[in-house]
């Protein structure tokens, strides 16, 4: 390979590496979004379980 | 729904494009084109001006969105300028590596301080550069979106000062493929070349609709997060 050839190899694997850095950072916010969401439906979840064991808690006390 | 789909529809589509106009820019880069008195090194040209080129046209769309938030107050246009002036620092300090390898190739120099268009190209990217920092200063809300946009707008005046400081100039070394006569290439250099645009103004188009899409799905998030919380 002469100098010419890997200075013209080394400009295009600037822009490939880049571009592909970029890509992954990219995949890594949205691997933090899924995370997030994830733990939002749980805490969703844990809420609606609570207030589901308060209804059921208040109707004992209301027929007692 | 409908309205997280369109512009997930638009990026997909533009990154396909994107991905076949890169493969075919660079196929007739290197198989079509043919290699002028410059010898090999002629072949970073075809991917280092289109990439300076889409550089100015995001930071245009950057400061346009500015003018559109400050104008018509329209809610998302900050977010879009903000997007579109990222872009523009990423192909910016691609058009500074590719050229720094190409100078050397050519002038047997990483980079002269007597280049009018590289130093103006070097402040453009300084300059927006400083744009990051001046907006994560200010807390935000409307003032930062303001200030933000403002900036922006000072910004896009340097961008035909690059282009005319260099036609201006007498002595200079940096090639013009462009000027008053039309392109200074052959029919099948000039094709290639406008492929390549193409290619980089398509991988512009789909990064900015991702990024885009990235910062709405987190403010949404964020919002809902106070919503269910609350």
């Amino acid at each position: 390979m002469t100098s010419t050839e890997k200075y013209v190899a080394a400009a295009y694997l600037v822009v490939f590496v880049m571009i592909l850095l970029y890509v992954v950072i990219i995949a890594a916010k949205l691997s933090r979004l899924d995370r997030e969401v994830g733990e939002l439906a749980d805490d969703v979840r844990a809420r609606r379980r609570g207030e589901a064991a308060g209804d059921a808690a208040g109707g004992a006390e209301d027929d007692g | 729904m409908k309205k997280l789909a369109a512009p997930l529809d638009n990026a997909v589509g533009l990154a396909l494009l994107a991905t076949v106009l890169i493969g075919v820019a660079t196929a007739l880069t290197f198989f079509y084109a043919p290699v002028d008195q410059d010898g090999l090194n002629q072949k970073i040209f075809y991917f280092h001006v289109p990439i300076a080129l889409t550089a100015y046209a995001t930071f245009g769309w950057g400061a346009w969105k500015a003018l559109v938030h400050l104008w018509k107050k329209k809610p998302g246009a900050d977010l879009e300028s903000y997007v579109a002036i990222h872009l523009g620092t990423i192909f910016g300090s691609l058009t500074l590596i590719t050229g720094a390898i190409w100078a050397k190739l050519r002038w047997g120099h990483w980079w002269l301080w007597g280049e009018k268009e590289l130093v103006l190209f070097l402040v453009i990217f300084l300059f927006y550069c400083t744009y990051f920092m001046l907006r994560y200063s200010i807390e935000a809300g409307p003032r930062r979106a303001n200030i933000s946009a403002v900036y922006a707008l000072f910004g896009v005046v340097l961008i035909p000062v690059s282009f005319l400081a260099i036609r201006l100039a007498e002595n200079y070394i940096h090639p013009i493929a462009f000027n008053k006569n039309g392109p200074q290439m052959a029919g099948s250099q000039f094709g290639t070349f406008l492929v390549c645009l193409a290619a980089m103004f398509a991988l512009a188009g789909a990064l900015y609709r991702l990024e885009l899409l990235g910062k709405r799905l987190d403010t949404k998030l964020r919002e809902l997060r106070e919503l269910v919380l609350s």
